[in-house]
Protein backbone atom coordinates (compact mmCIF):
# COMPACT_ATOMS: atom_id res chain seq x y z
CA UNK A 1 0.00 0.00 0.00
CA UNK A 2 0.96 3.51 -0.33
CA UNK A 3 1.60 6.41 1.98
CA UNK A 4 -1.72 7.88 0.64
CA UNK A 5 -3.73 4.71 1.12
CA UNK A 6 -2.30 3.60 4.76
CA UNK A 7 -3.49 7.80 5.92
CA UNK A 8 -7.03 6.71 4.00
CA UNK A 9 -7.41 3.72 6.26
CA UNK A 10 -5.05 4.51 9.42
CA UNK A 11 -6.28 7.95 9.87
CA UNK A 12 -10.40 7.06 10.50
CA UNK A 13 -8.76 4.21 12.75
CA UNK A 14 -6.48 6.18 14.67
CA UNK A 15 -9.63 9.08 14.99
CA UNK A 16 -12.10 6.20 16.13
CA UNK A 17 -9.46 4.93 18.74
CA UNK A 18 -9.07 7.74 20.12
CA UNK A 19 -12.99 8.28 20.06
CA UNK A 20 -13.36 4.95 22.31
CA UNK A 21 -10.49 6.17 24.91
CA UNK A 22 -11.91 9.47 25.30
CA UNK A 23 -15.44 7.95 25.84
CA UNK A 24 -13.74 5.48 28.51
CA UNK A 25 -11.99 8.02 30.09
CA UNK A 26 -15.13 10.50 30.38
CA UNK A 27 -16.93 7.54 31.41
CA UNK A 28 -14.61 6.26 34.25
CA UNK A 29 -13.42 9.81 35.48
CA UNK A 30 -17.34 11.08 35.79
CA UNK A 31 -18.29 7.50 37.25
CA UNK A 32 -20.72 7.98 34.65
CA UNK A 33 -23.55 4.76 35.47
CA UNK A 34 -23.72 2.44 33.22
CA UNK A 35 -27.89 2.73 32.54
CA UNK A 36 -26.86 6.28 31.36
CA UNK A 37 -23.59 5.72 29.12
CA UNK A 38 -21.98 2.76 29.19
CA UNK A 39 -18.18 2.37 29.24
CA UNK A 40 -17.37 1.14 25.04
CA UNK A 41 -15.78 -2.02 26.99
CA UNK A 42 -18.75 -2.45 28.66
CA UNK A 43 -20.61 -2.19 25.44
CA UNK A 44 -18.16 -4.35 23.77
CA UNK A 45 -18.79 -6.96 26.40
CA UNK A 46 -22.49 -6.70 26.20
CA UNK A 47 -22.47 -7.64 22.91
CA UNK A 48 -20.30 -10.99 23.21
CA UNK A 49 -22.63 -12.09 26.13
CA UNK A 50 -25.73 -11.18 24.38
CA UNK A 51 -24.73 -12.32 21.11
CA UNK A 52 -26.92 -15.28 21.00
CA UNK A 53 -29.92 -12.94 21.29
CA UNK A 54 -28.24 -10.19 18.67
CA UNK A 55 -27.13 -12.13 16.43
CA UNK A 56 -30.64 -13.79 15.97
CA UNK A 57 -31.80 -9.96 15.97
CA UNK A 58 -29.13 -9.12 13.45
CA UNK A 59 -30.49 -11.86 11.31
CA UNK A 60 -33.94 -10.96 10.76
CA UNK A 61 -32.92 -7.40 9.89
CA UNK A 62 -30.50 -8.28 7.25
CA UNK A 63 -33.17 -10.55 5.97
CA UNK A 64 -35.93 -7.74 6.37
CA UNK A 65 -33.33 -4.73 4.42
CA UNK A 66 -31.98 -7.38 1.91
CA UNK A 67 -35.45 -8.76 1.00
CA UNK A 68 -36.62 -4.88 0.63
CA UNK A 69 -33.82 -3.81 -1.62
CA UNK A 70 -33.87 -6.27 -3.84
CA UNK A 71 -37.74 -6.02 -4.24
CA UNK A 72 -36.90 -1.83 -4.85
CA UNK A 73 -34.66 -2.60 -7.11
CA UNK A 74 -37.11 -4.62 -9.27
CA UNK A 75 -39.67 -3.01 -9.06
CA UNK A 76 -38.09 0.05 -9.68
CA UNK A 77 -36.26 -0.68 -12.19
CA UNK A 78 -39.53 -2.68 -14.20
CA UNK A 79 -41.32 0.63 -13.42
CA UNK A 80 -38.73 2.58 -14.79
CA UNK A 81 -38.85 0.69 -18.09
CA UNK A 82 -42.04 1.48 -18.37
CA UNK A 83 -41.75 5.03 -17.62
CA UNK A 84 -39.14 5.51 -20.37
CA UNK A 85 -41.54 3.30 -22.91
CA UNK A 86 -44.43 5.84 -22.45
CA UNK A 87 -44.67 9.19 -21.43
CA UNK A 88 -48.44 8.29 -20.70
CA UNK A 89 -47.27 5.58 -18.30
CA UNK A 90 -44.83 7.94 -16.50
CA UNK A 91 -47.44 10.92 -16.41
CA UNK A 92 -49.81 8.66 -14.81
CA UNK A 93 -47.95 6.90 -12.34
CA UNK A 94 -44.89 9.32 -11.34
CA UNK A 95 -47.23 11.66 -8.98
CA UNK A 96 -47.96 8.45 -6.82
CA UNK A 97 -44.24 7.08 -6.98
CA UNK A 98 -43.72 10.97 -5.40
CA UNK A 99 -46.54 10.25 -3.16
CA UNK A 100 -45.34 7.62 -1.60
CA UNK A 101 -41.92 9.05 -1.13
CA UNK A 102 -42.90 12.49 0.58
CA UNK A 103 -45.52 10.74 2.71
CA UNK A 104 -43.35 9.67 5.79
CA UNK A 105 -42.88 6.11 6.38
CA UNK A 106 -43.22 6.72 10.38
CA UNK A 107 -47.07 7.84 9.07
CA UNK A 108 -47.83 4.72 6.76
CA UNK A 109 -46.22 2.24 8.70
CA UNK A 110 -49.08 1.53 10.59
CA UNK A 111 -51.51 0.92 8.37
CA UNK A 112 -49.17 -1.11 5.91
CA UNK A 113 -48.57 -3.28 9.78
CA UNK A 114 -52.52 -3.64 10.28
CA UNK A 115 -53.75 -4.64 6.61
CA UNK A 116 -50.70 -6.93 6.39
CA UNK A 117 -50.94 -10.03 8.65
CA UNK A 118 -47.85 -11.59 8.45
CA UNK A 119 -45.43 -9.47 10.17
CA UNK A 120 -41.66 -9.79 8.52
CA UNK A 121 -43.98 -9.33 5.39
CA UNK A 122 -45.59 -6.05 6.48
CA UNK A 123 -41.80 -5.02 7.56
CA UNK A 124 -40.24 -6.04 3.98
CA UNK A 125 -43.35 -3.77 2.93
CA UNK A 126 -42.22 -0.73 4.61
CA UNK A 127 -38.55 -0.93 3.71
CA UNK A 128 -39.39 -1.49 0.44
CA UNK A 129 -41.64 1.50 0.41
CA UNK A 130 -38.96 3.70 1.56
CA UNK A 131 -36.31 2.57 -0.87
CA UNK A 132 -38.00 2.64 -4.16
CA UNK A 133 -38.10 5.97 -4.90
CA UNK A 134 -34.19 6.55 -5.63
CA UNK A 135 -34.40 3.65 -7.63
CA UNK A 136 -37.28 4.65 -9.64
CA UNK A 137 -35.84 8.48 -9.98
CA UNK A 138 -32.48 7.75 -10.89
CA UNK A 139 -33.34 4.73 -13.53
CA UNK A 140 -35.79 6.49 -15.31
CA UNK A 141 -33.35 10.03 -15.74
CA UNK A 142 -30.33 7.44 -16.64
CA UNK A 143 -32.56 5.66 -19.13
CA UNK A 144 -33.63 9.12 -20.55
CA UNK A 145 -30.44 10.82 -20.60
CA UNK A 146 -28.94 9.15 -23.72
CA UNK A 147 -26.67 10.06 -26.45
CA UNK A 148 -29.31 10.95 -28.78
CA UNK A 149 -26.90 10.50 -31.69
CA UNK A 150 -25.97 7.00 -30.16
CA UNK A 151 -30.21 7.08 -30.26
CA UNK A 152 -30.51 8.19 -34.34
CA UNK A 153 -27.90 5.35 -34.76
CA UNK A 154 -29.79 2.65 -33.41
CA UNK A 155 -33.02 3.96 -35.25
CA UNK A 156 -30.82 4.27 -38.14
CA UNK A 157 -29.97 0.55 -38.04
CA UNK A 158 -33.36 -0.10 -37.54
CA UNK A 159 -33.13 -1.02 -34.13
CA UNK A 160 -36.00 -2.79 -32.45
CA UNK A 161 -37.46 -1.49 -28.96
CA UNK A 162 -35.95 -4.08 -26.96
CA UNK A 163 -32.91 -3.82 -28.80
CA UNK A 164 -32.50 0.14 -27.98
CA UNK A 165 -33.21 -0.92 -24.34
CA UNK A 166 -31.48 -3.94 -23.24
CA UNK A 167 -28.20 -2.18 -25.98
CA UNK A 168 -28.34 1.32 -25.13
CA UNK A 169 -31.00 2.33 -22.17
CA UNK A 170 -29.89 -0.03 -19.78
CA UNK A 171 -26.11 0.33 -20.09
CA UNK A 172 -26.52 4.14 -20.05
CA UNK A 173 -28.79 4.10 -17.29
CA UNK A 174 -26.31 2.11 -15.37
CA UNK A 175 -24.34 4.80 -13.25
CA UNK A 176 -26.98 6.52 -12.64
CA UNK A 177 -28.54 3.57 -11.08
CA UNK A 178 -25.93 2.59 -9.13
CA UNK A 179 -26.19 6.18 -7.66
CA UNK A 180 -29.38 5.60 -6.43
CA UNK A 181 -28.56 1.88 -5.11
CA UNK A 182 -26.51 3.64 -2.95
CA UNK A 183 -29.26 6.18 -1.38
CA UNK A 184 -31.42 2.94 -1.59
CA UNK A 185 -29.68 0.43 0.30
CA UNK A 186 -29.43 2.97 3.15
CA UNK A 187 -33.35 3.73 2.93
CA UNK A 188 -34.41 0.03 3.42
CA UNK A 189 -32.14 -0.40 6.14
CA UNK A 190 -33.75 2.95 8.11
CA UNK A 191 -37.06 2.06 6.32
CA UNK A 192 -36.79 -1.98 8.26
CA UNK A 193 -35.75 -0.15 11.53
CA UNK A 194 -38.49 2.66 11.58
CA UNK A 195 -40.81 0.09 10.64
CA UNK A 196 -40.23 -2.04 13.43
CA UNK A 197 -40.07 0.53 16.49
CA UNK A 198 -43.86 1.11 14.53
CA UNK A 199 -44.81 -2.08 14.38
CA UNK A 200 -43.28 -3.44 17.61
CA UNK A 201 -43.54 -7.40 16.76
CA UNK A 202 -42.16 -9.60 19.54
CA UNK A 203 -40.71 -13.13 19.78
CA UNK A 204 -38.34 -14.58 18.11
CA UNK A 205 -39.49 -13.18 14.44
CA UNK A 206 -37.81 -9.37 16.11
CA UNK A 207 -35.15 -7.68 14.54
CA UNK A 208 -32.36 -5.18 15.63
CA UNK A 209 -35.09 -2.16 16.27
CA UNK A 210 -36.90 -4.07 18.63
CA UNK A 211 -34.13 -5.09 20.40
CA UNK A 212 -33.45 -1.48 21.18
CA UNK A 213 -36.46 -0.42 22.53
CA UNK A 214 -37.06 -3.49 24.94
CA UNK A 215 -33.64 -2.44 25.84
CA UNK A 216 -34.17 1.00 26.16
CA UNK A 217 -37.48 0.14 27.93
CA UNK A 218 -35.75 -1.91 30.75
CA UNK A 219 -32.66 0.73 30.79
CA UNK A 220 -30.19 -1.93 29.69
CA UNK A 221 -28.29 0.62 27.94
CA UNK A 222 -25.35 -1.33 27.18
CA UNK A 223 -27.31 -3.68 25.18
CA UNK A 224 -29.18 -0.82 22.91
CA UNK A 225 -25.87 0.31 22.34
CA UNK A 226 -24.91 -3.16 21.03
CA UNK A 227 -27.64 -3.73 18.87
CA UNK A 228 -27.25 -0.04 17.74
CA UNK A 229 -23.43 -0.96 16.80
CA UNK A 230 -24.56 -3.80 14.61
CA UNK A 231 -27.10 -1.29 12.91
CA UNK A 232 -24.64 0.64 11.82
CA UNK A 233 -22.36 -2.11 10.85
CA UNK A 234 -25.02 -3.46 9.08
CA UNK A 235 -25.54 -0.21 7.29
CA UNK A 236 -21.63 0.24 6.44
CA UNK A 237 -21.96 -3.13 4.89
CA UNK A 238 -24.49 -2.16 2.49
CA UNK A 239 -23.01 0.70 1.31
CA UNK A 240 -19.48 -1.15 0.68
CA UNK A 241 -21.37 -4.23 -1.26
CA UNK A 242 -23.30 -1.22 -3.71
CA UNK A 243 -19.85 0.24 -3.87
CA UNK A 244 -18.15 -2.75 -4.80
CA UNK A 245 -20.88 -3.87 -7.11
CA UNK A 246 -20.65 -0.20 -8.70
CA UNK A 247 -16.75 -0.47 -9.00
CA UNK A 248 -17.01 -3.56 -10.43
CA UNK A 249 -19.55 -2.65 -13.18
CA UNK A 250 -18.93 0.39 -14.26
CA UNK A 251 -14.78 0.49 -14.06
CA UNK A 252 -13.64 -0.02 -17.71
CA UNK A 253 -15.32 2.70 -18.66
CA UNK A 254 -17.51 5.46 -16.45
CA UNK A 255 -15.75 8.45 -14.99
CA UNK A 256 -17.14 7.68 -11.81
CA UNK A 257 -14.92 4.71 -10.95
CA UNK A 258 -11.96 5.30 -13.38
CA UNK A 259 -8.60 5.02 -10.98
CA UNK A 260 -7.62 8.17 -10.52
CA UNK A 261 -4.27 9.36 -12.14
CA UNK A 262 -1.89 11.80 -11.14
CA UNK B 1 -17.10 1.98 -62.65
CA UNK B 2 -19.88 3.62 -64.33
CA UNK B 3 -19.47 7.98 -63.56
CA UNK B 4 -22.76 8.31 -64.59
CA UNK B 5 -24.45 6.31 -62.54
CA UNK B 6 -26.69 8.21 -59.76
CA UNK B 7 -25.81 7.95 -56.36
CA UNK B 8 -28.41 10.61 -54.54
CA UNK B 9 -30.69 12.70 -56.38
CA UNK B 10 -32.47 15.47 -54.18
CA UNK B 11 -35.08 17.37 -56.08
CA UNK B 12 -36.69 20.30 -54.73
CA UNK B 13 -36.58 19.18 -51.04
CA UNK B 14 -36.86 21.39 -48.47
CA UNK B 15 -37.26 21.67 -44.59
CA UNK B 16 -39.37 23.78 -41.89
CA UNK B 17 -39.20 22.35 -38.70
CA UNK B 18 -42.42 22.12 -36.25
CA UNK B 19 -41.79 25.18 -34.60
CA UNK B 20 -41.77 27.06 -37.88
CA UNK B 21 -37.64 27.50 -38.47
CA UNK B 22 -36.96 26.96 -42.31
CA UNK B 23 -33.92 25.18 -42.35
CA UNK B 24 -33.70 24.48 -46.21
CA UNK B 25 -34.85 26.21 -49.28
CA UNK B 26 -35.79 24.21 -51.87
CA UNK B 27 -32.70 22.21 -52.63
CA UNK B 28 -31.71 20.53 -55.78
CA UNK B 29 -28.59 18.25 -55.16
CA UNK B 30 -26.69 14.94 -57.42
CA UNK B 31 -24.64 12.89 -56.17
CA UNK B 32 -22.75 10.41 -58.86
CA UNK B 33 -21.30 6.91 -58.01
CA UNK B 34 -17.78 7.46 -57.04
CA UNK B 35 -17.88 10.91 -56.22
CA UNK B 36 -17.02 12.99 -52.85
CA UNK B 37 -19.08 15.78 -53.02
CA UNK B 38 -18.31 18.21 -49.81
CA UNK B 39 -20.83 20.52 -48.36
CA UNK B 40 -19.78 23.74 -47.04
CA UNK B 41 -20.93 26.77 -45.63
CA UNK B 42 -21.58 28.97 -42.76
CA UNK B 43 -23.26 27.01 -39.48
CA UNK B 44 -26.76 27.20 -39.71
CA UNK B 45 -27.22 26.70 -43.69
CA UNK B 46 -28.62 23.60 -43.30
CA UNK B 47 -25.61 21.48 -44.47
CA UNK B 48 -26.62 18.90 -41.50
CA UNK B 49 -30.48 18.91 -42.27
CA UNK B 50 -29.96 18.37 -45.58
CA UNK B 51 -27.42 14.60 -44.81
CA UNK B 52 -30.10 14.05 -42.03
CA UNK B 53 -32.66 14.50 -44.80
CA UNK B 54 -30.98 11.94 -47.18
CA UNK B 55 -30.04 9.21 -44.26
CA UNK B 56 -33.81 9.25 -43.87
CA UNK B 57 -33.15 10.50 -40.20
CA UNK B 58 -35.41 13.49 -40.84
CA UNK B 59 -38.66 13.79 -43.14
CA UNK B 60 -38.12 16.63 -45.87
CA UNK B 61 -41.48 18.94 -45.94
CA UNK B 62 -41.47 19.06 -49.42
CA UNK B 63 -39.56 17.56 -52.46
CA UNK B 64 -38.34 14.17 -53.23
CA UNK B 65 -34.94 11.97 -51.96
CA UNK B 66 -34.12 9.29 -54.50
CA UNK B 67 -31.38 6.86 -53.70
CA UNK B 68 -30.00 4.73 -55.90
CA UNK B 69 -31.03 0.84 -55.95
CA UNK B 70 -27.53 0.30 -54.77
CA UNK B 71 -27.34 2.66 -52.47
CA UNK B 72 -30.40 1.59 -51.11
CA UNK B 73 -29.45 -2.74 -50.74
CA UNK B 74 -25.96 -2.27 -49.79
CA UNK B 75 -27.04 0.22 -47.48
CA UNK B 76 -25.86 3.70 -46.80
CA UNK B 77 -24.05 4.56 -43.71
CA UNK B 78 -23.48 7.90 -40.96
CA UNK B 79 -20.99 8.88 -40.07
CA UNK B 80 -21.77 11.69 -37.02
CA UNK B 81 -19.95 14.85 -35.78
CA UNK B 82 -18.93 13.12 -32.29
CA UNK B 83 -17.35 9.53 -32.58
CA UNK B 84 -20.65 8.40 -30.89
CA UNK B 85 -19.22 5.49 -29.57
CA UNK B 86 -20.29 3.39 -26.84
CA UNK B 87 -18.56 3.62 -24.17
CA UNK B 88 -19.62 1.13 -22.22
CA UNK B 89 -18.10 -1.64 -25.10
CA UNK B 90 -14.87 -2.73 -26.35
CA UNK B 91 -13.97 -1.13 -30.01
CA UNK B 92 -14.75 -4.31 -31.60
CA UNK B 93 -18.49 -4.52 -30.18
CA UNK B 94 -19.10 -0.81 -31.15
CA UNK B 95 -18.12 -1.98 -34.66
CA UNK B 96 -20.04 -4.94 -34.28
CA UNK B 97 -23.40 -2.85 -33.47
CA UNK B 98 -25.02 -2.53 -36.74
CA UNK B 99 -24.28 -6.12 -37.62
CA UNK B 100 -25.49 -7.32 -34.27
CA UNK B 101 -29.01 -5.41 -34.88
CA UNK B 102 -29.65 -6.85 -37.91
CA UNK B 103 -29.09 -10.32 -36.74
CA UNK B 104 -25.90 -11.29 -38.33
CA UNK B 105 -24.53 -14.81 -37.19
CA UNK B 106 -21.57 -13.70 -34.57
CA UNK B 107 -18.12 -15.62 -36.74
CA UNK B 108 -19.83 -13.55 -39.98
CA UNK B 109 -19.84 -10.88 -38.19
CA UNK B 110 -16.41 -11.12 -36.57
CA UNK B 111 -14.71 -11.50 -39.80
CA UNK B 112 -16.61 -8.60 -41.02
CA UNK B 113 -15.88 -6.62 -37.47
CA UNK B 114 -11.42 -7.37 -37.92
CA UNK B 115 -12.20 -6.16 -42.09
CA UNK B 116 -13.26 -3.28 -41.42
CA UNK B 117 -10.93 -2.39 -38.18
CA UNK B 118 -8.10 -3.55 -40.85
CA UNK B 119 -9.61 -0.39 -43.42
CA UNK B 120 -8.89 2.12 -40.65
CA UNK B 121 -6.04 0.60 -38.93
CA UNK B 122 -7.45 -0.13 -35.44
CA UNK B 123 -6.73 -3.92 -35.87
CA UNK B 124 -4.73 -3.68 -32.64
CA UNK B 125 -7.04 -1.73 -30.66
CA UNK B 126 -10.06 -4.34 -31.13
CA UNK B 127 -10.01 -4.81 -27.27
CA UNK B 128 -9.62 -1.39 -26.05
CA UNK B 129 -12.72 1.37 -24.91
CA UNK B 130 -13.30 4.12 -26.36
CA UNK B 131 -12.03 6.17 -23.56
CA UNK B 132 -8.58 4.54 -23.97
CA UNK B 133 -8.24 5.90 -27.24
CA UNK B 134 -7.14 9.57 -28.89
CA UNK B 135 -10.07 11.47 -30.35
CA UNK B 136 -8.63 10.56 -33.65
CA UNK B 137 -8.56 6.93 -33.13
CA UNK B 138 -12.00 7.28 -32.08
CA UNK B 139 -12.71 8.56 -35.08
CA UNK B 140 -11.53 5.88 -37.22
CA UNK B 141 -13.64 3.48 -34.81
CA UNK B 142 -16.53 5.44 -35.79
CA UNK B 143 -15.57 5.08 -39.71
CA UNK B 144 -14.90 1.23 -39.03
CA UNK B 145 -18.58 0.55 -37.94
CA UNK B 146 -20.07 2.68 -40.30
CA UNK B 147 -17.79 0.54 -43.02
CA UNK B 148 -18.69 -2.76 -41.11
CA UNK B 149 -22.04 -3.40 -43.38
CA UNK B 150 -20.53 -2.54 -46.52
CA UNK B 151 -22.39 0.23 -47.56
CA UNK B 152 -21.85 2.05 -51.08
CA UNK B 153 -22.92 5.57 -49.56
CA UNK B 154 -20.97 7.21 -46.85
CA UNK B 155 -22.53 10.67 -45.30
CA UNK B 156 -20.04 11.93 -43.56
CA UNK B 157 -20.91 15.32 -41.02
CA UNK B 158 -18.47 17.02 -39.83
CA UNK B 159 -16.85 14.23 -38.77
CA UNK B 160 -13.21 15.49 -37.81
CA UNK B 161 -14.58 18.97 -36.89
CA UNK B 162 -13.41 18.67 -33.02
CA UNK B 163 -10.13 16.86 -34.25
CA UNK B 164 -5.92 19.16 -34.26
CA UNK B 165 -5.40 20.05 -37.41
CA UNK B 166 -2.31 17.31 -37.97
CA UNK B 167 -4.57 14.65 -37.24
CA UNK B 168 -7.69 15.67 -39.45
CA UNK B 169 -5.27 15.88 -42.38
CA UNK B 170 -3.97 12.23 -41.91
CA UNK B 171 -7.81 11.17 -41.50
CA UNK B 172 -8.27 13.20 -44.62
CA UNK B 173 -5.89 11.47 -46.08
CA UNK B 174 -6.54 7.90 -45.21
CA UNK B 175 -10.27 8.49 -46.21
CA UNK B 176 -9.18 10.00 -49.73
CA UNK B 177 -7.53 6.17 -50.13
CA UNK B 178 -9.91 4.30 -48.84
CA UNK B 179 -12.90 5.74 -50.90
CA UNK B 180 -10.64 5.14 -53.71
CA UNK B 181 -9.51 1.04 -52.79
CA UNK B 182 -13.33 0.72 -51.77
CA UNK B 183 -15.17 3.14 -54.43
CA UNK B 184 -17.35 4.68 -52.14
CA UNK B 185 -19.54 7.42 -53.02
CA UNK B 186 -19.23 10.14 -50.17
CA UNK B 187 -21.03 13.19 -49.03
CA UNK B 188 -18.87 15.37 -46.25
CA UNK B 189 -20.01 18.39 -44.66
CA UNK B 190 -17.46 20.31 -43.26
CA UNK B 191 -16.36 24.00 -42.14
CA UNK B 192 -13.00 23.83 -43.53
CA UNK B 193 -12.33 25.09 -47.05
CA UNK B 194 -8.84 23.24 -47.20
CA UNK B 195 -11.01 19.64 -45.95
CA UNK B 196 -13.12 20.41 -48.83
CA UNK B 197 -10.54 21.33 -51.62
CA UNK B 198 -7.98 18.50 -50.37
CA UNK B 199 -11.07 15.85 -50.40
CA UNK B 200 -13.57 16.32 -52.48
CA UNK B 201 -13.89 15.60 -56.39
CA UNK B 202 -16.90 18.42 -56.49
CA UNK B 203 -17.30 21.11 -53.66
CA UNK B 204 -21.01 22.65 -52.93
CA UNK B 205 -21.30 26.08 -51.38
CA UNK B 206 -23.86 26.87 -49.30
CA UNK B 207 -25.70 30.00 -48.02
CA UNK B 208 -27.78 30.69 -44.93
CA UNK B 209 -30.52 31.04 -43.49
CA UNK B 210 -32.38 29.50 -45.26
CA UNK B 211 -29.77 27.26 -46.93
CA UNK B 212 -29.34 26.95 -50.42
CA UNK B 213 -26.89 25.88 -52.65
CA UNK B 214 -24.69 29.36 -53.79
CA UNK B 215 -21.83 28.19 -56.14
CA UNK B 216 -20.39 24.67 -57.33
CA UNK B 217 -16.56 24.06 -57.58
CA UNK B 218 -15.30 20.87 -59.33
CA UNK B 219 -12.15 19.94 -58.42
CA UNK B 220 -9.77 18.61 -60.79
CA UNK B 221 -7.11 16.08 -59.51
CA UNK B 222 -7.04 12.57 -59.19
CA UNK B 223 -8.18 10.40 -56.69
CA UNK B 224 -7.16 9.52 -54.35
CA UNK B 225 -4.97 12.36 -52.88
CA UNK B 226 -1.80 12.62 -51.36
CA UNK B 227 -0.13 15.06 -48.99
CA UNK B 228 1.84 16.76 -51.25
CA UNK B 229 -1.36 18.12 -53.01
CA UNK B 230 -1.96 20.43 -49.95
CA UNK B 231 1.00 22.40 -51.02
CA UNK B 232 0.52 22.75 -54.54
CA UNK B 233 -0.41 25.74 -56.43
CA UNK B 234 -3.84 24.44 -57.40
CA UNK B 235 -4.94 23.69 -54.28
CA UNK B 236 -3.88 27.42 -53.08
CA UNK B 237 -5.85 28.78 -55.97
CA UNK B 238 -8.95 26.25 -55.27
CA UNK B 239 -9.10 27.57 -51.51
CA UNK B 240 -8.99 31.16 -52.47
CA UNK B 241 -11.51 30.75 -55.05
CA UNK B 242 -13.63 28.80 -52.28
CA UNK B 243 -12.79 31.41 -50.03
CA UNK B 244 -14.15 34.36 -51.81
CA UNK B 245 -17.47 31.88 -52.52
CA UNK B 246 -18.28 31.78 -49.31
CA UNK B 247 -17.35 35.22 -47.92
CA UNK B 248 -20.20 36.07 -50.76
CA UNK B 249 -22.48 33.49 -49.31
CA UNK B 250 -22.05 35.03 -46.08
CA UNK B 251 -22.55 38.76 -47.07
CA UNK B 252 -26.16 37.13 -47.95
CA UNK B 253 -27.32 37.02 -44.62
CA UNK B 254 -27.33 39.17 -41.24
CA UNK B 255 -23.97 37.96 -39.74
Amino acid sequence: MSDRKWLQVGAPIAVGLAFVLVWHALVVINEVPPYIVPSPFLVMKTLAQDWGLLSGSLLVTLQVTGAALALAVVLGVSLSILFVQSRLIEASLLPYAVILQVTPLVAIAPLIIIWVDEPRTALVICATVASIFPVIANTTIGMRSVDPALLDLFRMYGASRMQTLMRLRIPSAAPYFFAGLRVAAALALIGAVVAEFVAGTGGTQSGLAYQILMAGLQLNIPRLFAALILITLTGIALFLLVTALARVSLRRWHESELPQER
Amino acid sequence: MSAQTIAVEVRAAEKVFANGIRALDPIDLVVREGEIVTLVGPSGCGKSTLLRLIAGLVQPSAGRIGLSPEAQSAGLAFVFQNPTLMPWASVERNVRLPLDLSGVERARAEDKVRHALELVGLNDFARFYPRELSGGMQMRASIARALVTGPRLLLMDEPFGALDEITRNRLDRDLSELCAREKLTVLFVTHSIYEAVFLSSRVLVMSARPGRIFEEVAIDESQPRRDAFRTTEKFARLSAVLSGMLAAAMHEMPA
